[in-house]
C-alpha cells in the first residue's frame, strides 16, 4: 500500500487518525495543550470532510457523559482532553469503563495543578490508571497517529469493547511537527471500517429497550467489576491481533512494548511517551562507547503486560525506572511500582531503581539520560543507592 | 431470587427486561407500617396513585377497582399513603400509621 509522507503535528496527526474513522459523535471541550487536535477536527467537520456531529459542552464533565450517551446508543465516539480537564471527567471516565462503552481518547499529557502548569509530565492519565480504560502510549508523532487509528479496531472488538487512552505528550509531541507516514483515507477506512451497531447493546434500538447505570448494590456490583477485570485481561490477545495486522498493512510492527537494543543489555531504561526518544539517541552513543544499555518503552500499560516484561527485564543485571509522575507518599512512581511487583517472582531478579523525572515539563534533555546511565553502571558495579531517585531538579 | 454469577451478566450491567423492579425487594427496613381498615376504605386510589414505589395492591378485574390491602415486601413505611387517605367514610381514614413490631 502506498502512504503519504507529511509533516504534521501530533495534534493534527491523530485528528487525521479521527477523521478517516469517521466517527459518528465528537463532543468538544477545550484545553491546552489538546484544543488544537479539536480544533483540526473542527476544521475536518466544517470542510465536509467528515460528517460528524460535533456537540461543543460547557465542561470535560460534560464532554464524558455526552460520550457516555452518544457511545450507549452504539455510535462511534469520540473526546479529548488534558490535565485539569481530565481530573474534571474523573467520575465519568469510571463510567464509561463501568458501561463497556467502546469511546476513544487522546490525553494529551500534561502536569496536573497546582500550581498551574500547561506543560507536559504524566500525572493526568497515571490518576486514571485503575478506571477502566485501556491505555497506550505514544513516543512520537508517527505512533499518536498509528494508535489513534488502531484504537477504534481495539475498543470496539466484541470481545473486548473498552475504552482506549491514547497518550501522547503535551507540546513535545502534540505541537512539534513531525515527518510520518499516513494512510490514504479509503486505505484507513479499509483497516478500521464501520462500526458493528450490532455488537454491544444500543439506547436507540426500541424493539429491545434496556436500562443502563441502573443502581448496583452490594448484590451485584463486585460480579460486574469482575466482568470488567475479565474483560481488561482478555484484551491484549486482540491488541496483538491488531498490531500485527497493522503490521501487515503499514509495516509499522508494535507490540505491548518495544525492547530497544535490550538483547546482551546489562542496564535498561524503562520509560514512556517521548522520553523514549530521546533515550534512544542516547543509548545509542553509549553504545558506541561499549556501555552495554537499552531501552524498554511500553506502549500497553493498561492493561500491563507483567508476565512478557518480567520475562523481557530477567536477563538485565540493573533495570532503571523513569517515572514522568510522582505519587506523593507513595514508595515510587507507577511505572516502577508495576514493574518492580512484575519482576518479584522472578527466580533471579535484576535490580532495580526509580527516577522521577521532568514533573510540569521539565526538559529532559540527553545529559540527563547520561547522568542516568552512569548511575545504573555505577549500581552494576555494587555501590549502594536509594530505591527511589530523582532527576534533573535542584535540591 | 437466584443471583446470577459474573459469567451470566449481561455487558456493562445493562438491563434487558421491562419493568423488573417488582423483583427487587425492599420492604425489610421500615420502622412503620400502615394498617388498612377495609369499612373506612372509599376506594379513592389516592394511595395506589401516591404511593412512591409499587406498595398498594388493588383489583381492577371488575367494574370498580378497589384496593385490596398493601404489597409489604416494596412498602417501606414512608406513610405517605396515610397522610393522603381522606377521611370520608364516618370521619374516619382508611390508613393509619403504626410502629412496625416485626
Amino acid at each position: 500500500m502506498k502512504q503519504i509522507y507529511v509533516g504534521l503535528t501530533g495534534n493534527e496527526a491523530v485528528a487525521t487518525a479521527f477523521k478517516q474513522a469517521r466517527p459518528h459523535v465528537a463532543p468538544a471541550f477545550p484545553i491546552t495543550p489538546q484544543t488544537e487536535m479539536m480544533h483540526k477536527f473542527a476544521d475536518f467537520v466544517a470542510d465536509g470532510a467528515v460528517d460528524t456531529e460535533m456537540i461543543l459542552v460547557e465542561s470535560e464533565h460534560s464532554a464524558m457523559s455526552a460520550a457516555i450517551g452518544s457511545a450507549a446508543t452504539g455510535a462511534r465516539t469520540f473526546t479529548a482532553t488534558s490535565s485539569a480537564g481530565f481530573a474534571l471527567m474523573w467520575e465519568v471516565i469510571y463510567v464509561a469503563a463501568s458501561l463497556r462503552l467502546p469511546i476513544c481518547m487522546p490525553v494529551v499529557n500534561r502536569a496536573l495543578s497546582g500550581n498551574i502548569n500547561i506543560h507536559n509530565d504524566h500525572s493526568d492519565a497515571m490518576g486514571g490508571r485503575d478506571a477502566g480504560w485501556i491505555q497506550m502510549w505514544c513516543e512520537n508523532t508517527q505512533e499518536a497517529y498509528d494508535h489513534a487509528l488502531m484504537c477504534w479496531r481495539i475498543a470496539e472488538h466484541k470481545d473486548v469493547r473498552l475504552p482506549v487512552m491514547i497518550n501522547y505528550d503535551g507540546f513535545i509531541i502534540s505541537h512539534t511537527a513531525e515527518s510520518l507516514h499516513i494512510l490514504p483515507d479509503e486505505d484507513a477506512w479499509k483497516f478500521i471500517g464501520p462500526k458493528d451497531l450490532k455488537t454491544g447493546y444500543s439506547l436507540l434500538d426500541m424493539d429491545h429497550p434496556i436500562t443502563v447505570g441502573p443502581l448496583d448494590l452490594t448484590d451485584y456490583y463486585f460480579e460486574h467489576k469482575v466482568s470488567q477485570i475479565e474483560a481488561l485481561k482478555r484484551a491484549p490477545k486482540y491488541i496483538a491481533e491488531v498490531y500485527k495486522e497493522f503490521g501487515q498493512l503499514t509495516g509499522r510492527h508494535y507490540s505491548f512494548f518495544e525492547e530497544y537494543r535490550t538483547d546482551d543489555a546489562d542496564l535498561v531504561i524503562v520509560a514512556l511517551g517521548s522520553t523514549a526518544g530521546t533515550a534512544k539517541d542516547v543509548i545509542d552513543a553509549q553504545r558506541e562507547k561499549g556501555v552495554k544499555v537499552g531501552l524498554l518503552k511500553i506502549h500497553m500499560f493498561r492493561p500491563f503486560p507483567a508476565v512478557e516484561l518480567a520475562k523481557a527485564l530477567s536477563k538485565a543485571k540493573v533495570v532503571g525506572v523513569m517515572d514522568k509522575s510522582a505519587s506523593f507518599g507513595g514508595w515510587g512512581g507507577p511505572l516502577f511500582n508495576e514493574i518492580r511487583s512484575a519482576l518479584y517472582d522472578l527466580p533471579a531478579r535484576p535490580k532495580i531503581h526509580n527516577w522521577v523525572y521532568g514533573l510540569g515539563g521539565r526538559d529532559t534533555d540527553t545529559k540527563q539520560i547520561v547522568s542516568l546511565i552512569e548511575q545504573l553502571q555505577a549500581i552494576a558495579k555494587g555501590r549502594e543507592a536509594e530505591t527511589v531517585n530523582l532527576l534533573g531538579v535542584r535540591l | 431470587m437466584s443471583l446470577i454469577p459474573t459469567s451470566s451478566l449481561n455487558e456493562g450491567g445493562i438491563i434487558t427486561e421491562a419493568g423488573n423492579a417488582a423483583a427487587f425487594k425492599t420492604g425489610d427496613w421500615r420502622s412503620n407500617v400502615p394498617q388498612w381498615v377495609p369499612e373506612n376504605c372509599i376506594h379513592c386510589m389516592f394511595c395506589w396513585i401516591y404511593c412512591p414505589d409499587s406498595a398498594v395492591a388493588i383489583d381492577s378485574t371488575g367494574e370498580k377497582t378497589v384496593m385490596t390491602g398493601f404489597v409489604f415486601e416494596h412498602c417501606k413505611g414512608c406513610g405517605i399513603c396515610a397522610q393522603h387517605c381522606p377521611p370520608a367514610a364516618k370521619g374516619k381514614a382508611a390508613i393509619v400509621m403504626v410502629r412496625d413490631e416485626k
